[in-house]
């Protein structure tokens, strides 16, 4: 891309980018259900780019990443209702907030909790797997989100003293505090677009640290490492190290994106933590291209317009038109499913793929006789 | 990959590179999985004393403070004894009979082509919708005589694992073979692709929620008491299906020709593709097999749960999962007895602990024998392992 057009086209780009994203929600309704859409596409897109760090950059198959949805969201929970009623504590809120029993956090803090508790819980998920084989991580990180999954479920029973429980289980936690600006005021639910804005700014934010880290030494050596393991531990990369990062970091950005999508919701319900919800997140990385972070924006968008929107308000009766008696949302899951088989068969590389996996995958090297130097024949 | 732990312990002291407080955060680790490789030397040991740990405990609180064992006249009857255990053991052995079904299964196809078949569940679940549409056709219900049951049953089970087979094996067609040469993620992926399709076939077929059959054989009913302990005829059925069809596997693969290719693929496929061997169609077989076997753990999960859902599938599979991890993968033995120990597990906490947390409960098993022994109870049998 960057070698068919000039320096500055990539520049002038994402600055046009940047300004329409801006600009976009002044072209739909303040509440319409396109703009719903884009708000949880756009979480997404956030979700799919602390994935593609693990699963694409990094290389180490993570299928529990719904765990990190699940704390993002509990951090709201827990720090940005009444739910800890016994508890007051508040922080920058609201001056309606100030008056309620609970734990009340500004949004930015529980923001920076949530991504500090889900990069923490990473590397918690992260270390038994350090020795393991890529199949045996794939299943660990299974066992912990479905772990985390039950604890959800069944928080309800565990006390944390006080009449408070871990957490209210299928009921929900509800009421969630709208996050709130000092001077300008608090978010509602009528006009989307302050929603929009700070959802976009999150993920701008997140492109930006995915960008930086991508060509620091560290990606260099989450790619090193997802490329030959043995290689780059006798380079001197530092295996443990990098590999929790790479957790970590991906964690951090579920976490993010798990505290905006609870407080958007206004509750955090333990039904949403299903392991679909994984497998969800990384089709988002696989179609976009795995290890690439336009590619997993890309994914993120479009499963989450596709999840959102077109199935659901656009599809759903489709198959009724056919004379089938089922509606479309109840088989996404199996859309996905198919997205990802049809996916790897045909466009392995995904929809933008990164150059060096792209390589991988299409010209793949012969490792035959013939690239073997015989003598100084072979270069005539 | 080459096994990489003898190589990675000790990373380099500090990179030049990244500001001091990361190479804190290094030395921390480094320390922890100093501290896990220390346990891992141990591990087998550790194992063995975490899975005996629940029977032990439970053992010890019903002979010491006793358990409730009815109510008489309006008071508690409380026994000192074992039988609870017992029971729990009993359900288990036969939960896990067909667990160790599913289970062989996977570790046949990990064996042979070093892919964890996230489908293999589905595939049980589609088994057991297969064995109970079946029923109406054939005339099954709660009417026939006890003939008529058995004779059904058996061409239920007959049909049930040619179709589970072949369904298998076609997914193996569809979905991995193209992938054969490409990176592992890739027909992890399309497994993981495939059952979430097959769950939804389900979920159309037979609705969202579970579905109640017909209890053919009175999987309830109570055969003979073996020192307290109830057998139950759904207990019989679970091991009159799973154990002549281990047998005929183990057989299959032991002293065959097909088997011996089995083997030989499984070992080193290139060298076997030089010695004549039909790699596709062995892998094509390996998962045929394990289909059929996953579909009659289904008829038996059918007739003995007497009901169906779309989901089991999903659920199952996770247990048979961690089973054949537990055995040592690629290790049919390991399997059966994987499949038998998660059996008791998931039998003791649902009793004990409660049925909500025995997901959480088999997954930290499945969790510590990652930690612990990775290889499994019996010792993997793949070309990674040696």
């Amino acid at each position: 891309m960057t070698a068919l057009l000039p320096a500055w086209w990539s520049r002038v780009l994402a600055a046009a980018l940047v300004v329409f994203g801006v600009l976009l929600p002044f072209g739909f309704g303040t509440a319409s259900g396109f703009m719903n859409a884009t708000i949880i596409a756009l979480a997404f897109a956030v979700m799919s780019l602390g994935l593609n760090i693990v699963v694409g950059v990094a290389g180490l198959l993570d299928l529990g990443y719904v765990a990190f949805y699940a704390i993002g969201a509990y951090a709201v929970g827990w720090f940005g209702s009444e739910f800890f009623s016994r508890v007051n504590v508040h922080v920058l809120v609201s001056p309606v907030v100030s008056e309620l029993p609970g734990i009340h956090l500004s949004f930015l803090l529980i923001l920076v909790a949530a991504a500090a508790i889900c990069a923490a819980a990473g590397v918690v998920i992260g270390l038994p797997t350090l020795r393991l084989r890529g199949d045996y991580i794939a299943i660990v990180t299974l066992a912990f989100g479905e772990i985390i999954g039950v604890v959800a479920v069944n928080g309800q029973s565990i006390s944390l003293g006080g009449g408070m429980t871990l957490t209210a289980g299928n009921l929900g936690i509800s009421a969630v505090d709208e996050p709130y600006i000092p001077g300008i005021g608090s978010f509602g639910l009528l006009d989307l677009r302050p929603w929009y804005w700070l959802i976009f700014a999150i993920l701008l934010v997140a492109l930006f640290v995915n960008l930086r880290i991508r060509d620091s030494r560290l990606g260099r050596a989450w790619v090193a490492l997802r490329e030959d393991e043995v290689a780059a531990v006798s380079m001197g990369i530092p295996l443990v190290r990098t590999k929790l990062l790479a957790y970590a970091m991906g964690a951090a950005f579920g976490g993010m994106s798990g505290a905006f999508l609870g407080t958007y919701y206004t509750e955090v319900n333990a039904g949403q933590f299903q392991f679909g919800f994984s497998i969800f997140i990384l089709a988002m990385v696989i179609i976009g291209g795995l290890g690439s972070i336009w590619g997993a924006v890309t994914g993120g968008l479009l499963l989450g317009y596709i999840n959102n929107w077109l199935i659901p308000d656009v599809l759903n009766n489709l198959p009724s038109a056919f004379g089938f008696s089922f509606q479309l949302t109840q088989v996404e899951f199996g859309i996905f499913g198919f997205l990802l088989v049809i996916t790897m068969v045909l466009r392995p590389q995904g929809l933008l793929p990164e150059r060096r996996r792209r390589q991988e995958l299409t010209a793949a090297i012969p490792a035959e006789d013939s690239q073997l130097s015989t003598g100084p024949e072979d270069a005539a | 990959m080459v096994n990489t732990t003898t190589i990675t312990p000790e990373p380099p002291a500090e990179l030049p590179g990244l500001p001091g407080r990361l190479g804190d955060l290094g030395a921390r680790t480094r320390v922890l999985a100093g501290l896990l490789a220390k346990v891992r030397g141990a591990g087998g040991l550790v194992l063995i004393a975490a899975l005996a740990a629940l029977p032990l405990y439970y053992g010890i609180t019903d002979l010491v403070n006793g358990y409730q064992a009815g109510v008489v006249a309006g008071r508690p009857v409380i026994h000192h004894d074992l039988s609870k255990l017992g029971f729990n053991f009993a359900e288990g052995l036969s939960d896990g009979a067909i667990w160790a079904l599913i289970a062989i299964g996977y570790t046949l196809v990990y064996g042979i082509i070093e892919l964890i078949n996230f489908a293999h569940g589905d595939v049980f679940m589609i088994g057991s919708f297969t064995a109970v549409g079946l029923w109406g056709p054939l005339g099954l219900g709660l009417s026939t005589s006890a003939l008529g049951v058995a004779g059904g049953l058996f061409v239920t089970l007959l049909v049930t694992m040619a179709v589970t087979g072949s369904l298998n094996a076609g997914i193996e067609r569809v979905a991995y073979r193209p992938l054969r040469n490409a990176p592992k993620l890739a027909p992890l992926i399309t497994a993981v692709g495939f059952s979430f399709i097959l769950q939804n076939v389900g979920l159309l077929w037979r609705g969202g929620s579970p579905q109640s059959v017909a209890d053919l054989i009175g999987a309830q009913h109570k055969v003979f008491t073996i020192g307290g302990v109830p057998i139950l005829r759904g207990y019989l059925l679970a091991f009159a299906v799973m154990v002549p069809l281990v047998i005929a596997l183990t057989w299959f693969i032991g002293s065959t020709r097909a088997g011996k290719a089995m083997r030989a693929t499984a070992q080193d496929p290139e060298a076997a593709r030089l010695m004549g061997i039909n790699v596709d169609s062995t892998v094509s077989l390996t998962f045929a097999l394990g289909g059929a076997l996953a579909g009659a753990g289904g008829l038996v999960y059918a007739v003995y749960e007497t009901n169906v859902w779309y989901f089991q599938g999903f659920q199952a599979g996770l247990m048979a999962f961690t089973a054949a991890v537990m055995g040592g993968i690629g290790n049919v033995r390991g399997a059966v007895l994987g499949g038998l120990i998660i059996g008791v597990i998931q039998s003791l906490s649902d009793s004990r602990i409660g049925p909500e947390w025995t997901e959480a409960v088999v997954f930290g098993y499945l969790i510590a024998i990652m930690v612990l022994r990775p290889k499994g109870l019996l010792g993997e049998q793949t070309r990674e392992a040696g």
